[in-house]
């Protein structure tokens, strides 16, 4: 995946963005309740509390669904790629791509891995890959 | 159980390709829904519309010189048109408006105002977590679900594509159709179609058109003094789940679950006294998905219960009888034109695609990528 532009990070998102630039995926994690949530909020959608914390995910997880895009939405983008929803070991779900293998390899429910884009300002994008690619 | 409100007056304005302004097509859908009734704009105190500008409501007020007293611009996609007829119907009844014109018109193909990827607004927490991997907007969310669909109720992609191929036969059937005079589809033509987002090919997709239209609604006690048979508010429901595409766990599970549930509570009758239904046809995965929340068929079922011919003109549940998003016409909200092709049905008015008898009506509109969705029940007295 070629690194694309992504809007700078807001109050809410902007730890969870500087954790990229060390290649540490966070899931915002609730004092209250335990509960996870994902892309960072404001309040605990579980329980309503504003104590927030931050845990780090192991980076393991399965392919909750996918779709081949095979028409791109900007002109730089090269077709076809892999876009995945990615449910992760700690709960949460991920929008993604799928890397590291034919896109037609791809299934439902095959187990994945994290691994990362670099962006150009130093941030970077987590993205998947089969579970058992070293 | 009535709720006391009617509507009394729908048309369409042209669809296809126009030409013409959003405004230009408001007024034609506004003025033939009134002309419909036997009303003008002069007794219209209550306006709701979306897709004209930020100031949707207000916009159109201004257009037509009106200073309506109830106005509402819910923006929700498509499913917004029923969920105004829930806050119509609640307005008439507390005596706020009088006469409310709940309209639509988009000017999307003319305009060549459709990008694949939708409109994003950096600020939100979708443009810095979802848009730069480049999903499709809203299609590439439909195609997961329809994935996990297929995946976990073991459905052939052949025997989704029924939904596209029943359509196309309902739209020969209705001369305003974008695709009427053309000809049958193939549940194989369908899959085989130019692939978009897979499992969804191009023939799996909405058109994108121009077009609109609008309704009248007034209390019952009036509506019995106007032109028309009047199509009685029986029921409505609504439910608003999410604008991210990682927010709802289950793919295949809509909040048609509970729109349905409260429309059909409220109108006190169950799925198997629809007579017909108009549900939206965003894609074909769509239909599946809401078919079964609404309970017309169980979870997982939706694929084998519509095969065999059951929602094409003669099978025993008429679904989507103008063609559809899919073959009769696609503004890009298509939730008015549910409701006005639910009116023509039930008023008898549908010509030869006019489903013999029909006395209570479901439509179902959804937004966004499976985000809002809601249900309206209409009936006529037998
Ligand atoms: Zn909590």
């Amino acid at each position: 995946m070629i690194a694309p532009e992504v809007p700078p990070p807001d109050e809410i998102t902007l730890p969870w963005w500087e954790a990229t630039r060390e290649h540490r995926l966070l899931v915002q994690t609730c004092a209250g309740c335990s509960g996870t949530q994902h892309p960072p909020r404001a309040l605990c959608v579980h329980c309503g509390s504003d104590h927030l914390d931050w845990s780090t995910s192991a980076g393991a997880g399965v392919v909750d669904s996918f779709t081949v895009v095979h028409r791109a939405p900007r002109p730089e983008l090269d077709v076809p790629y892999v876009i995945a929803r990615v449910r992760l070991a700690e709960g949460v779900i991920l929008l993604t791509r799928l890397e590291g293998q034919p896109q037609e390899e791809w299934s439902i429910d095959d187990p994945v891995r994290l691994t990362w884009v670099d962006l150009d300002d130093g941030r970077a994008l987590p993205v998947f890959v089969p579970a058992d690619v070293s | 159980m009535s709720t006391g409100v009617a509507i009394v007056g729908a048309a369409e304005s042209d669809l296809g390709v126009t030409n013409r302004s959003i405004l230009g097509l408001q007024a034609q859908a506004i003025g033939r829904s009134l002309a419909d009734a036997g009303l003008t704009l002069r007794d219209v105190d209550g306006l709701a519309t979306t897709g004209v500008s930020r100031f949707s409501a207000t916009q159109l007020a201004d257009h037509f010189g009106l200073q309506p007293r109830w106005t509402d611009s819910t923006y929700a996609g498509g499913s917004a048109f029923e969920m105004f007829v829930a806050r119509a119907t609640q307005a008439i009844q507390a005596g706020q408006a009088e006469t409310v014109v709940i309209s639509f018109a988009s000017n999307q193909r003319s305009a060549r105002s459709r990008s694949l990827g939708g409109v994003v607004e950096d600020h939100t927490p979708e443009a810095q977590f979802e848009t730069p991997y480049g999903p499709l907007f809203p299609l590439s969310y439909y195609a997961m679900a329809a994935q996990r669909y297929l995946h976990t109720y073991g459905g052939t992609r052949e025997a989704l594509a029924e939904v596209a191929v029943a359509a196309r036969e309902w739209a020969l059937l209705n001369p305003a159709a974008f695709r009427h005079g053309t000809r049958s589809l193939t549940a194989e033509e369908v899959v085989g179609s130019t692939m978009i987002s897979s499992p969804l090919t191009a023939l799996d997709c909405c058109l994108v058109t121009d077009g609109g239209g609008a309704i009248v609604l007034t209390s019952s006690e009036r509506a019995r003094d106007l032109r028309k048979k009047p199509v009685e508010v029986l029921g409505y429901g609504e439910r608003t789940t999410n604008t991210s595409m990682t927010a709802v766990p289950d793919l295949t599970v809509t909040g048609a679950v509970g729109s349905g549930a409260d429309a059909f509570a409220r109108a006190g009758v169950t799925p198997a006294d629809i007579d017909v239904a108009q549900v939206y046809d965003s894609f074909t995965i769509t239909v599946a998905l809401t078919l079964e929340a609404l309970g017309f068929c169980g979870r997982g079922e939706a694929l084998d219960w519509i095969a065999d011919g059951r929602i094409r003109p003669g099978g025993d549940f008429p679904l989507n009888t103008s063609g559809g998003g899919l073959s009769y016409c696609h503004p890009g909200q298509f939730g008015v034109m549910l409701l006005i092709e639910a009116v023509a049905q039930l008023r008898g008015e549908a010509g030869d695609r006019q489903v013999p008898g029909a006395r209570l009506a479901l439509a179902h509109g959804t937004g966004g990528i499976l985000s809002t969705h809601a249900t309206v029940v209409l009936g006529v007295e037998s």
